[in-house]
């Protein structure tokens, strides 16, 4: 086995390493030999069209079903992991919230965050994300959850794992203004708690959280640095592949 | 009245809460054999047993709010035997009431249990009818329960039927509700089948009076060689008439379901919907548990579980 990328000399060794990684969906590159890397601990928000590529790097990067690479490296902590089914990646601390969660019928919320980690605090994982579990956690994670409450559940959910790597599609698409802060806050507290976040996200006051940032366009990183650098470049419409034609239609 | 220790000391190996039952309105029968009846006021209870098997009549009479379940605890505690039972249960106008059916079958090997009911719920009347059953690990056990059920104007009838403890064995539901002006019935069926289990559901609601309500839900999980057929029927035969037919099915393994709902309207103004889905568990679903750390088969039990919950 190979040795997994190098990071920058001046860097502390990344926790996850993206070297070469190709997906291709009836002759479409989905993810054109993309490179990226993630520091531990920091919040690295992905910002693209739709289409870029986006999730597809998030699924990849979990391992789901149809998302297997036809080339490339996926390095996590020094252990390549392409080839591990997905249950064993999250054995590993890599979880992903999904833009639109699944529904359990009969599934408790609090049973529901306790598949991520047995002893986790349920009352307070709730109430981080604005949710008081006397309403909540004996409510099944079915569809009487309006779309807002079950994100707000998948954060949750991913606060109880308290995983290293959170790979979070849109976690804040569908909030209330109001509530956007609290969730802001949430994705946060993940960083400051030791987990390293990819953030997925087409708002940029949730972007600018971010500490770095990455644009993608047709599958690949074409501009990365601080989040108001990516910020400003996706903003002006420049994109070293595309002169801005398919990252802003 | 009889012994009720050994049926009691079973609702605590299936996980149940044990029942108050030498307190309730209740009839237990072993086999062919009368065990214990009780009737309290408003709630009239009689039975008895021949060759045939146990008649029984339960009457509430008008007006009377049971506090306490009515229990029906029907079983076999011999490794062989055969149970039949009559009922007719009614409740008259306004009468409120729920009655909890077990069906206690763990010890058994090769066993038939057969129930024909008829249910007749008056104006106003309001019935629970929770029936579980608890069987072993024999496959060699035969449940038929079949009722009709007639209600009245604006009574409402709440069934569901559970069998998810122990190996299903050979089940055959039939249930097929009348439901009068303004009235509502539901049927939930909930049940896990595997090895070479076969399970078949008919479930009928004719929607007969203005302004009836139905819903007829099946839940029902098979694995290995398991067979089921989940037939689920709604007519909207009147004004205003609504019903709904709602089957989930998850299959695993060898195990083949096949699902029908049936609806038929009769009158322009009713309306009948269904949805069927079949098939293994949900991707997104799967997923979403394994990336909690899962593996594949806890979470496709985990799934399976809640939805039978």
């Amino acid at each position: 086995m190979s040795d997994p990328p190098t990071t920058s000399a001046a860097s502390a060794p990344a926790l996850l390493c993206i070297a070469g990684l190709r997906l291709a969906f009836q002759g479409h590159a989905v993810l054109d030999g993309l490179d990226l890397q993630l520091a531990r601990g920091e919040i690295h928000a992905l910002l693209g069209a739709n289409g870029s590529g986006k999730s597809s790097l998030a699924f990849a990067v979990m391992g789901c079903e149809g998302y297997r690479c036809s080339a490339g490296e996926i390095w996590f902590d020094g252990q390549r992991i392409d080839t591990l089914p997905l249950h064993e990646r999250a054995r590993l601390g890599i979880t992903l919230a999904w833009q639109e969660p699944a529904r359990f019928e009969g599934l408790r919320i609090a049973d529901y965050l306790r598949v991520g980690h047995a002893r986790a605090d349920i009352d307070d994982c709730l109430r981080r994300v604005g949710l008081d579990p006397r309403d909540y956690a004996t409510r099944p994670v079915d569809r009487a959850l309006s779309g807002g409450e079950r994100k707000r559940v998948e954060l949750a959910a991913v606060l109880a794992m308290q995983p290293r790597l959170a790979l979070l599609d849109e976690p804040t698409a569908g909030i209330d203004m109001l509530s956007l802060e609290t969730l802001i806050g949430v994705i946060e507290a993940l960083r400051d708690a030791g987990s390293t976040v990819l953030l997925i996200t087409h708002q940029s006051e949730v972007a600018a959280h971010a500490d770095r940032a990455s644009q993608l366009c047709g599958g690949r990183i074409v501009f990365q640095g601080d989040i108001a650098a990516v910020l400003d470049h996706y903003r002006r419409r420049t994109c070293t592949r595309c002169d801005g034609v398919t990252c802003h239609g | 009245m009889a012994d009720l220790q050994p049926i009691i000391r079973l609702f605590g190996e299936a996980g149940w809460t044990t029942p108050a039952i030498p307190e309730a309105a209740h009839l237990v029968a072993y086999g062919q054999t009368l065990a214990s009846v009780q009737s309290l006021p408003g709630v009239r209870v009689q039975a008895g047993a021949s060759d045939g098997g146990i008649g029984a009549q339960i009457v509430v009479g008008a007006g009377i709010i049971v506090a306490q379940p009515i229990h029906l605890c029907l079983g076999l505690f011999e490794a062989f035997g055969v149970q039949d039972v009559q009922l007719t249960l009614t409740l008259e106008p306004g009468a409120q009431a729920t009655v909890w059916a077990h069906g206690l079958f763990a010890t058994a090997q090769t066993a038939r249990h057969s129930m024909r009911a008829e249910i007749r719920l008056m104006d106003g009347a309001v019935l629970r009818h929770q029936e579980a059953h608890y069987h072993g690990a024999s496959g060699n056990i035969v449940v038929s329960p079949h009722a009709t059920v007639h209600l009245g104007q604006g009574a409402r009838y709440l069934a569901d039927f559970s069998l998810l403890h122990g190996r299903v064995g050979r089940l055959d539901i039939d249930y097929a509700v009348t439901v009068g002006e303004g009235a509502l019935a539901e049927l939930t069926s909930r049940v896990y089948g595997f090895a070479d289990d076969a399970i078949r559901l008919r479930e009928r609601l004719d929607l007969d009076g203005a302004g009836a309500r139905g819903l007829v839900k099946s839940r029902v999980a098979v694995r290995d060689d398991a067979r089921a057929d989940v037939i689920g029927i709604i007519e909207g035969n009147a004004a205003g008439a609504r019903g709904h037919v709602d089957c989930m099915e998850v299959v695993r393994d060898r195990a083949v379901v096949s699902a029908a709902p049936e609806v038929r309207v009769r009158h322009p103004q009713a309306k009948v919907t269904h949805e069927a889905a079949i098939g293994s568990v949900d991707s997104r679903q799967l997923e979403t548990l394994m990336a909690r750390g899962l593996a594949p088969d806890d979470a496709v039990d985990l799934i399976v579980r809640g939805m039978l919950t």
